[in-house]
C-alpha cells in the first residue's frame, strides 16, 4: 500500500522533528546551568526561577509593544543577566568554593523569587502565542515553533564554543575556572572573571526562559518543573561543558521520546530519571568523565 | 492535585506575609449574639486563584443575608482564617474553628485534600461542614453538604454532545491523579453510551508542558475528537501548542476543566474559541437570578471579571445553609440536618440547585458551553442534573452513620 507508505516516512519525520526538539530543549534549558555549575562548581538551585523570571520578562515586553523576537532574544537574556549580576554581586561572591552554603543561599532566593514574582504577577497563569505557524508533512502537522527553539540553540551552542574555544576571554575564563591562583598570578582578577562568567550564564538562562515563554502557561512556579531535567542532564554530561551537554541531552531526549511515542509520555519521563541513575551508577564523572575526555 | 516537596517548600515563603493578614476576625464583640460562620479558604499562596474569588463571594452572600434581616433573627458573623493553600494550617484552624471560635457552621476547603485534612474534626464535633467545590465525588458523610459539579454530571451531557457533533472516535488526554483518573472513566462510560469509541486515553503528570510526541501521535491516530481532562498551568501548554502545530481547525476538543481557572481568558479567542465545556455556570447566563448576583458583586467589588465556576458554587453553599437556617427556625444541628434532607433548594446564579437527601450532594443545572471571544457562551441547558455518580455508592438514608470518601467503580 504506498498511500500507507508515504504515511509511514511522515510520521518517521515526525517523530524524528520531535526527538531532535527535545534534545534541543534539554540542551536550552540546560546551558545556563552547565556554565554556572559546569564551570564555577556553584549550584544554582534558583536556576528554574530565573528562566521563569525570562519568560515573565518576555511577557511584560510583548505587552508593552516590544516585538516579540526582540523581547525573546535581547529583552530576556538581558534582564536575568542583570539580576545574576546582581545575585552575584550581593550574594554568591562570598559563598566561592562553599558549596553547602551556595545551594542554601540559591534556594533562598528561589523562594524569594516565586513570593515576588506572585506579589507582582499574581498566581494565575499568563502567557503569549507562538509567533510561527505550524506547517504540514503529508498528512500531519507540525509546530513551527519547535525548529526555531531547534534553530537557536544550534546558534546558542555554536555561540558558546566559538566564545570559550575562540576567544582571549573564553580562554581566560576556562584558566580561572582550573587555576584561579594562577590566574591571579598571571595579573587578571578571578573576581572579574567569575562575575563575567555568572552574568553569561544567568543570560543564557534567560534565554531559555524567553524562547520557551510562548510554549507554556507561565505560572510563577513554572521554574521547578525544568530544574531537575537540568541539572540531570548537567550533572550526567559530566567536565567538559559542551560536550557534556549535548552527549547527555542526546541521550536523555532520544530515551524518553522513544518511550513517550512507544508507549506514554508518563513511562517517558519514567525512563529518562531511570537512564541518568544507570548512567551516574556506571559513570559516576558523567559522560565525558570517561568518553570525549579533554574535549571542550 | 499532588504537592511536590518544592512547591511545599514555596508555600513557606507566603507564610511570613500571611501571618501578618491572618487570622482575621470580624466583629469580636458582638459575637454572642450572632451566628457564626467559620471560613477556611486559601486567599494566599499556591492556590489563591481560587480561593480569592471564593471568599469575594462569600462575603457578598453574608452581606446580603444580614442586609434581608439575618437568620432566625440573629445576624451572621464570618470567623475567617487564610489557610496559605497549606494542608497543615487547615487542620489547625479547623481544631480552632471548633473549640476557641465554637462556630456554628464551616464553609470552605478547596483541593481535596483540603478537604479530607477538615472533614473527621468537623465530624467528630458535629460542626456542620459546607464544601462547595467541583470534585470527583463519593464522599458519604451526614455532617457534611457538598453543592459543587461531580464528574457524572458534567460528562453526562458533555460526552453525547459531542459525539452527535463531531463523530465517534475519541482520544481522551487527561491529568495523571485521581480527578483525572475518575474523570476518564467516566468519559469512557458515557462516550460508549452515547455510541462513541474511545481510541486512546493518555495520562500526564502535572509538570509535563511538551506535548509534541503526544501531538504527533493524536493525528497518527485520527480521532474525530479530543477529550481533555488536564489541569494546571504546565498543561495548559498543550492547548497552545495545540493551536500552534495548527491542528485546532482540524480535529476539535472537548474538556471537563478548562475554564474553571477563568483558563479561557488566558487563551487567545485564536487557541480557545470551538472548545466544548460543560459547567454549572457561565457569567453569560441570562437569568434574572444571574443579573442579580453580577450586579450586586459589582457594585461591592466593582470588576466582575474574577468571578469563576467556584465561586459560584460557594456563593450558591452559603445560600443553601442560609435557607437551610430558615427552613429549620434555628441553628440546632439536628433540626438542620432535618432541613437539608428535607427538600433543601435555592435560586442561585447558575439556576436552581437543590440538596439530593440521600447523599447530601447537589441536584444542579449544567450548562453546554462553547469558548467564544474569551467568553463561555452558553449553547444548551439541562436542568437539574442527579449526582449519579455519588448515588451509586452513598444513601445516608440507609446508613446515616457512613463516613468515608468511596472509590466510585464503574
Amino acid at each position: 500500500m504506498p498511500g500507507n507508505q508515504g504515511q509511514n516516512v511522515d510520521l518517521a519525520i515526525v517523530v524524528a522533528i520531535q526527538v531532535i526538539y527535545s534534545i534541543a530543549l534539554l540542551v536550552l534549558i540546560s546551558a545556563g546551568l552547565a556554565i554556572v555549575f559546569g564551570m564555577m562548581r556553584v549550584i544554582n538551585l534558583a536556576h528554574g526561577e530565573f528562566m521563569m523570571v525570562g519568560g515573565y520578562a518576555t511577557i511584560v515586553a510583548v505587552n508593552a509593544g516590544v516585538n516579540i523576537y526582540i523581547a525573546m532574544l535581547i529583552v530576556a537574556p538581558l534582564a536575568v543577566g542583570i539580576l545574576g549580576l546582581l545575585i552575584e554581586r550581593l550574594v554568591i561572591r562570598f559563598l566561592y568554593g562553599r558549596l553547602v552554603d551556595t545551594m542554601l543561599a540559591t534556594w533562598g532566593l528561589s523562594l524569594l523569587l516565586i513570593g515576588l514574582v506572585t506579589l507582582i504577577f499574581g498566581n494565575t497563569t499568563t502567557g503569549i502565542s507562538p509567533p510561527i505557524e505550524g506547517f504540514p508533512i503529508g498528512a500531519y502537522q507540525v509546530n513551527g515553533y519547535n525548529l526555531f527553539v531547534i534553530v537557536i540553540t544550534i546558534v546558542m551552542v555554536l555561540a558558546i564554543w566559538a566564545v570559550l574555544s575562540g576567544t582571549r576571554w573564553g580562554l581566560i575564563a576556562r584558566g580561572t575556572m582550573q587555576r584561579s591562583d594562577m590566574a591571579s598570578a598571571l595579573g587578571y582578577s578571578p573576581d572579574r572573571v567569575y562575575m563575567i562568567t555568572f552574568f553569561a550564564g544567568s543570560a543564557l538562562t534567560g534565554l531559555a526562559g524567553g524562547v520557551l515563554a510562548p510554549l507554556v502557561g507561565l505560572v510563577p512556579t513554572s521554574g521547578t518543573q525544568f530544574i531537575a531535567k537540568a541539572f540531570i542532564t548537567v550533572i550526567s554530561g559530566g567536565a567538559s561543558v559542551i560536550a557534556g551537554l549535548l552527549s547527555s541531552a542526546t541521550l536523555f531526549g532520544l530515551v524518553s521520546q522513544l518511550f513517550t511515542f512507544s508507549i506514554n509520555p508518563m513511562v517517558g519521563e519514567i525512563a529518562l530519571l531511570v537512564a541518568a541513575v544507570i548512567l551516574l551508577r556506571l559513570l559516576p564523572q558523567g559522560i565525558t568523565g570517561r568518553f570525549f575526555r579533554g574535549s571542550m | 492535585m499532588t504537592i511536590s516537596r518544592r512547591t511545599f517548600l514555596s508555600t513557606g515563603s507566603a507564610l511570613t506575609l500571611g501571618a501578618l493578614a491572618a487570622p482575621s476576625i470580624i466583629g469580636k464583640a458582638l459575637a454572642a449574639e450572632k451566628i457564626k460562620l467559620g471560613s477556611l479558604l486559601d486567599t494566599s499562596g499556591l492556590f489563591d486563584a481560587y480561593g480569592k474569588p471564593m471568599d469575594m463571594a462569600l462575603r457578598l452572600a453574608v452581606d446580603q443575608i444580614n442586609a434581608g434581616g439575618g437568620l432566625a433573627g440573629r445576624e451572621v458573623d464570618i470567623v475567617a482564617y487564610d489557610t496559605q493553600s497549606d494542608m497543615a494550617l487547615y487542620t489547625q484552624y479547623a481544631q480552632q474553628l471548633v473549640r476557641k471560635d465554637k462556630v456554628d457552621v464551616v464553609h470552605g476547603g478547596i483541593l481535596s485534600a483540603s478537604r479530607e485534612a477538615i472533614r473527621p474534626t468537623l465530624h467528630k464535633s458535629k460542626t456542620l461542614y459546607f464544601y462547595n467545590v467541583l470534585y470527583e465525588g463519593g464522599v458519604c458523610d451526614r455532617n457534611i453538604v457538598v453543592d459543587g459539579v461531580t464528574p457524572a454530571q458534567q460528562v453526562e451531557v458533555l460526552m453525547p454532545a459531542a459525539v452527535k457533533k463531531w463523530g465517534k472516535k475519541i482520544y481522551i488526554l487527561a491529568a495523571d491523579y485521581n480527578y483525572g483518573q475518575i474523570t476518564a472513566r467516566w468519559m469512557k462510560k458515557y462516550a460508549e453510551e452515547a455510541g462513541g469509541e474511545i481510541v486512546s486515553t493518555d495520562f500526564f503528570p502535572l509538570d509535563v508542558s511538551d506535548f509534541g510526541s503526544t501531538i504527533a501521535k493524536i493525528q497518527s491516530a485520527a480521532p474525530d475528537m479530543i477529550v481533555s481532562a488536564l489541569v494546571g498551568g504546565a498543561h495548559l501548554s498543550f492547548y497552545r501548542q495545540w493551536a500552534a502545530a495548527g491542528m485546532k481547525s482540524k480535529i476539535p476538543m472537548a474538556s471537563t476543566t478548562l475554564g474553571v481557572g477563568n483558563e479561557h481568558k488566558v487563551l487567545t479567542p485564536e487557541e480557545g474559541d470551538g472548545i466544548l465545556v460543560a459547567y454549572n455556570y457561565s457569567p453569560e447566563l441570562q437569568t434574572p437570578a444571574n443579573e442579580a448576583f453580577l450586579k450586586a458583586w459589582a457594585d461591592k467589588y466593582g470588576d466582575t471579571s474574577l468571578i469563576h465556576e467556584i465561586a459560584v458554587s460557594h456563593y450558591q453553599g452559603i445560600q443553601l445553609w442560609a435557607q437551610a437556617v430558615r427552613n429549620a427556625g434555628s441553628i440546632d444541628y439536628m433540626k438542620m440536618i432535618e432541613a437539608i434532607e428535607g427538600g433543601l433548594a435555592i435560586d442561585g446564579p447558575a439556576g436552581k440547585v437543590s440538596i439530593d437527601p440521600k447523599t447530601h450532594h447537589a441536584v444542579l443545572d449544567v450548562h453546554l458551553m462553547e469558548f467564544s471571544g474569551q467568553k463561555l457562551k452558553v449553547i444548551e441547558s439541562f436542568s437539574q442534573r442527579q449526582p449519579v455518580d455519588t448515588q451509586a455508592v452513598c444513601d445516608l438514608a440507609a446508613n446515616p452513620d457512613d463516613n468515608q470518601q468511596y472509590e466510585i467503580k464503574i
